[in-house]
């Protein structure tokens, strides 16, 4: 170890970044499944039968019981065929969901009794009730914790390296095994990390305030 | 809840409080309803006629908005029935004759009929005032957008705030959120308007304004009324029968000027004595 090689920094950047399109695209597709997802299990969770909420809860929980790590080894081991990108995005994308979900229950039971009753007062549709009273009310409620999940996610998918996704960490270690050179890269990597997530989380901690939090 | 399905009471239809008039568009038949073991109105009967105007008084906790709840079907009977034109509101027939508690794409019919004005407003704070009042004739109604609209602003024109229609309910006074919400419930051309003490929640400035409102409704419409409100010279102007409830029971019955000059009942007595 003689210090800090900067060629070798040099070197490994643009691999880094070309890692960090693949960071970036994991996080925003997981993300978006994230989102949607655990909007529809949060609704589910409302639903009048039992037969919908019992088995929705106990996947959830199942989720939020077990790592990450081990659901994205698992579903890489089961899924064979599939691209480990989409296995990717799809496993972070459910098993943020299991998050997200408890972030709108929590927004959608936030929204006051009286606009329920104004909803059914005026006899609109559950569909409606859901779609132009009730969910526009929540989401603006929570949006800014669902941005700090995104910021999470962002944060791990570096366990995507493990299922071979050439997302930035991969790419650092496979520079780092060639050349010799992990401090190079591993440091590169996480000023990455920091760069993008740092003004990310500055900016949520804006929308928050602006929400009115 | 499960309710056991109730034997029609063809008796119970022709009861002598109807011989009043054969046309009530609102009648509770020996309802019921409890919360666990608290029974809050215990077989209580009266009825509405069309286009009369109604003032529900009581004491605290007489069982006054649990009426109107029941009414707009926010919350189901315990037992008996509420007949709204002559049809039961919230159960349906069952082959064998008798009947049973309604689904909720019934009652979703049946509320189309009744609209509710209530004390905290419930304003949508997500949408415009315009669209607080067009939502619910557009898609439940199924009216075009324009026509709902313009409908919007003629109701907006007549409780004065044909100049609010982009604000945000949060933009607006109490007293003017208080407007919209009548406009809103008016939108749905109901039959039947329940107010359950729309002016408690407002500053005291802004109170008249909004009984005049009402006030001008209840004279140039033909909406059944129901109100509850501790605004005696309100029910004085506006209504034709005051219906004085304590404990979940009737206990006085009779025009404004009667009940307020001449009351019958001690209870009466004691709670005008109280509030005027
Ligand atoms: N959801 C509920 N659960 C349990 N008890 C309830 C519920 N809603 C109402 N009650 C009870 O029912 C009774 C009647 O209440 P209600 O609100 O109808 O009275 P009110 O005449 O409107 O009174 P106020 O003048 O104070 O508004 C009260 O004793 C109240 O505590
Ligand atoms: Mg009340």
């Amino acid at each position: 170890m003689n210090g800090f090689d900067w060629n070798a920094a040099g070197d490994v950047l643009p691999l880094v970044l070309r890692g960090f399109e693949v960071t970036l695209l994991a996080t925003v597709l997981g993300t978006l499944v994230a989102a949607v997802l655990g909007l529809a299990v949060a609704v589910a969770g409302r639903a009048p039968s039992r037969f919908v909420t019992v088995p929705v809860r106990a996947v959830m929980e199942f989720i939020r019981s077990t790592p990450l790590l081990v659901q994205l080894v698992g579903a890489a081991a089961f899924f064979t065929s599939v691209e480990p990108l989409t296995i990717g995005i799809v496993v972070l994308g459910i098993h943020y969901a299991a998050y997200t979900s408890e972030v709108y229950r929590a927004g959608i039971d936030g929204v006051p009794k009286g606009q329920w009753e104004a909803c059914r007062a005026l006899s609109l549709s559950p569909r409606r009730t859901w779609q132009a009273v009730v969910l526009p009310q929540a989401v603006r409620k929570v949006l800014p914790a669902l941005g700090n999940y995104a910021i999470s996610m962002f944060k791990e998918t570096p366990f995507l390296a493990v299922i071979t996704v050439q997302e930035m960490v991969f790419e650092a270690r496979r520079y780092g095994a060639d050349h010799f050179a992990y401090t190079e890269a591993f440091t590169l990597a996480g000023l990455v990390f920091l760069v993008a997530s740092y003004p990310t989380s500055l900016l949520m901690r804006k929308l928050e305030k602006r929400l009115g939090h | 809840m499960a309710t056991e399905p109730l034997p029609l009471q063809k008796t119970a239809a022709a009861a002598p409080e109807d011989a009043a008039g054969t046309d009530a568009l609102v009648r509770f038949d020996r309802v019921v309803k409890r919360y666990g073991d608290h029974v809050v109105l215990d077989e209580l009967d009266f009825s509405v006629r069309r286009g009369e105007h109604v003032t529900l008084i009581g004491p605290s906790g007489s069982g006054k908005t649990t009426i109107l709840r029941l009414l707009m079907t926010l919350e189901k009977v315990s037992g008996g029935v509420i007949w709204v034109d002559g049809a039961p509101l919230s159960h349906v027939r069952t082959p064998d004759g008798g009947l049973k508690p309604a689904g909720e794409k019934h009652l979703r019919e049946a509320r189309k009929k009744i609209g509710m004005v209530f004390q905290q407003f419930n304003l949508f704070p997500n949408m415009k005032v315009l669209q607080n009042i067009t939502e619910a004739p557009i898609s439940v109604l199924g009216m075009d957008r324009d026509e709902a609209e313009s409908r919007a602003r003629e109701l907006l024109d007549l409780v004065g705030l044909a100049g609010k229609i982009d604000a945000h309910p949060s933009q607006l006074s109490g007293g003017q959120q208080q407007r919209v919400a009548i406009a809103r419930a008016l939108a749905m051309r109901p039959e039947i308007l329940l107010l359950d003490e729309v002016t408690s929640a407002l500053d005291p400035e802004l109170v008249a304004g909004v009984l005049d409102l009402l006030s001008d409704i209840a004279r140039t419409t033909d909406i059944t009324m129901l109100c509850v409100t501790h605004e005696m010279n309100f029910a004085r102007d506006v209504s034709e029968k005051v219906l004085m409830f304590d404990a979940g029971r009737v206990v006085e019955a009779g025009p404004p000027e009667k009940i307020f000059t001449a009351p019958e009942h001690e209870r009466t007595r004691d709670f005008l004595d109280a509030v005027l």
